[in-house]
């Protein structure tokens, strides 16, 4: 009885070093929650894992159609399917796991009114499930290039998995944020799908930065413009990584990182009361 | 000792209008600011000072388990028993209060959490295994054991939404049942699956209250399971701890409360007869079976005893008294006890207060909840009927039972024995 645990319960208030410690703890469920949703994601579809496969495909050829062919959409040099696929293989992750993570509180109902659990594995499991898709479309892009007998500039790709860690810092801290707002206000999933949509033609994913011209720094603000413009560098070659963008990405990433985390314990006492 | 469970003052308020608005929806509130930014301004300074409509789901609530009790919680709905639950599982986080818990913790709050249809019986196992807090490797041990206890081995690599309900219970249970933490949390989770199961259940149960060292606590409204398993009990009453105490003590304290409601003073009814003139009245009634003591068992003997008042100066005369049990469920009469039927027990003259007593042997009676219709007759008189419903709960020891089904509810096909007298 030398290493008993004691488990004290409280009122709840603030967030502790506790709180992240008991994250660990939970690894293990964290992992079966994520590989519940990657096997669950596959069986219920009758394409099953080809769903991974078609979709950023088919999206990147009617872009290419479109946005390449029929609107002569400037690419920095490349062939615009590679230059529009870069840009997906990103904002997919992105927006999937936004998606994904700011509904992850509703669609776990059953068992948040059950069980206890650090909810925040919720999100995270939920965010993570997405990096199987990454996984696929990297596949695919390799595919892609191998078609069109580009060479990519190899030795930028190490800075990937950072790109990785900046889109899923934004992701999981605005789909906290959200994820609570959701609990409460149950119409916030159906203005987020719309929401994500105009976000997409407000980065730079289907066009080049520079074609905005002299308002080419609005899109500055915009987290993810950091994040696609240094994959495109690093990954296409086509010009140098620019990190005062990145940096800016990276510091939004960790802020929204932070809001959404205080935000999302902070309403954390009441989801089992009121979801 | 140092106590494994301490609770110390734990109280829980939910606000009312909170609970009503599970669904609000943000475009209504945004266009409420909108178009009411005044209103909605005045609305948030002012919102502090405002009584709020409050609901103390617990209030104060103190007690110690020591390890390796079982300690089980009774109480009507709404007492305040599953809030209990749900705090003591971290699920929601007291308003006010402490506890103190010391070793690991799992709860069974519901059969089967965290299932998913698309996934097959082995994958949920894992998962479920897992939601309920052990390892990874401890489910792999007990894998063999777990399948065999649920008894579908043949199904384990099918989608379970392709399993009966009976099935997933099954599975579900078995999953539960190898659990071995230092704290078990039990909600009623045994009311489910056919009586063979339940039996394999309860026996698993005693198996687990009686390892060494194993704190359970556990909530069922099945006064008989409570009986059982439990040697302390509390009751909660409005969200405030009643009685704690050894379960046999508890558990009549609640019957006794629950049932023995004194009746309305409407209930007394003028009877003038030849010889009378004034009111008679009930003035209590209590169920209970014949020992006087716990829940009344399928296999018991029923005893009512009624105590009545009147301002009559002689005996009452040819006064009867027809009992009509009442199933709840089925809404049917299954068992009918007459005094007139059994008249040489009951005196012709009755005293004008006392006690009358009828006494049943072994009722045979399905577990559920049953009304006693009583109806109290003097005969030749103009208004010659007092009637009292009174409520009582049967439970039927599935652990004794011989039977593999349960004696049916809704029909009552046998004739027992049963005797009315007069106490002084």
């Amino acid at each position: 009885m030398t290493n008993t645990k004691t488990i004290i319960i409280r009122p709840k208030k603030g967030i502790t070093w506790h709180d992240f410690r008991e994250i660990w703890q939970y690894r293990e469920l964290l992992y079966f929650f994520t590989w519940r949703d990657i096997k669950v994601r596959y069986k219920q579809t009758v394409i099953g894992i080809m769903w991974a496969v078609f979709q950023p495909f088919m999206t990147m050829v009617v872009f290419s159609i479109f946005f390449g062919h029929f609107a002569k959409m400037p690419s920095d040099g490349v062939p615009y399917p590679i230059f529009v696929f870069v840009g997906l293989l990103l904002w997919q992750f992105f927006s999937s796991s936004l998606n994904g993570a700011s509904a992850s509180l509703t669609g776990n109902t059953g068992i948040i009114t059950k069980v206890y659990f650090p909810r925040l594995i919720l999100p995270i499991s939920s965010t993570l499930t997405n990096f199987v898709d990454f996984s696929i479309s990297l596949v695919i892009l390799i595919g892609i290039m191998v078609y069109y007998r580009f060479i990519p500039g190899l030795a930028g790709l190490w800075i990937l998995p950072l790109l990785l860690v900046i889109t899923f810092m934004i992701a999981v801290g605005a789909g906290m944020f959200l994820a609570s707002v959701n609990v409460k206000y149950r119409d916030v999933r159906y203005a987020l799908p719309y929401f994500i949509q105009m976000l997409l033609f407000i980065t730079p994913v289907i066009y080049p930065p520079s074609i905005a011209g002299k308002f080419s720094w609005v899109l500055a603000l915009n987290p993810m413009t950091g994040v696609i413009k240094a994959a495109r560098s690093a990954i296409l070659g086509n010009a140098p990584i620019n990190w005062i963008l990145l940096g800016i990405s990276a510091g939004f990433g960790i802020l929204v990182l932070i809001i959404g985390t205080v935000f999302f314990k902070k309403t954390e006492r009441y989801f089992a009361d009121v979801v | 000792m140092t106590p494994i469970i301490e609770v110390k003052n734990i109280s829980k308020k939910y606000n009312i209008s909170h609970q009503q608005g599970s669904y609000v929806a943000l475009r209504d509130v945004l266009a409420n600011i909108f178009y009411h930014p005044l209103r909605f301004a005045k609305k948030k300074v002012t919102a502090p000072f405002k009584a709020k409509e409050e609901f103390w789901a617990l209030k104060d609530v103190n007690f110690t388990v020591q390890k390796g009790e079982t300690l089980g919680i009774i109480g009507a709905n709404g007492a305040g028993k599953s809030t209990l639950l749900k705090i003591l599982t971290q699920i929601t986080p007291p308003t006010t209060g402490e506890i103190k818990l010391v070793g690991t913790v799992a709860s069974m709050l519901e059969v089967g959490t965290g299932f998913h249809p698309e996934l097959t019986g082995r994958e949920n196992v894992f998962l479920n295994g897992a939601t309920l807090g052990m390892r990874r490797s401890e489910i792999a041990q007990k894998f063999d054991d777990i399948v065999e206890f649920s008894g579908v081995e043949k199904f384990i690599d099918t989608p379970i939404k392709y399993y009966s309900s009976g099935m997933q219970i099954r599975l579900a249970f078995a999953v539960a049942a190898h659990l071995e933490p230092d704290i078990l949390i039990i909600d009623e989770v045994l009311a489910v699956g056919d009586a063979e199961f339940q039996k394999k259940c309860l026996a698993k149960m005693k198996d687990i209250t009686q390892k060494e060292g194993r704190t359970i606590l556990f909530v069922s409204h099945n006064l008989l399971l409570i009986q059982n398993l439990c040697k302390k009990t509390i009751l909660l009453e409005h969200g405030e701890l009643k009685k704690i105490g050894a379960t046999e003590e508890v558990i009549n304290t609640y019957i006794h409360n629950r049932s023995n409601r004194k009746p309305e003073s409407s209930n007394a009814v003028s009877l003038p007869n030849e010889n009378n003139t004034g009111n008679i009245r009930f003035t209590g009634i209590k169920i209970s079976n014949t020992e006087d003591s716990g829940v009344i068992k399928s296999d018991a003997g029923l005893k009512i005893v009624l105590t009545y008042s009147s301002d009559y100066e002689k005996p009452i005369t040819d006064a009867r008294i027809v009992i009509n049990i009442v199933s709840e469920s089925s809404q049917q009469i299954v068992l009918r006890l007459d005094s007139d039927v059994t008249s040489e027990s009951f005196p012709a003259d009755l005293q004008s207060q006392g006690e009358i007593v009828c006494e049943t042997e072994s009722i045979n009676l399905a577990e559920g909840k049953y009304f006693a219709d009583i109806n109290f007759v003097i005969q030749g008189t103009s208004r010659n009927l007092v009637k009292m419903a009174c409520e009582f709960e049967v439970g039927t020891d599935l652990t004794a039972y011989k039977y593999k089904t349960y004696p049916d509810k809704s029909v009552c096909d046998h004739v027992i024995k049963y005797s009315f007298k007069q106490n002084g």
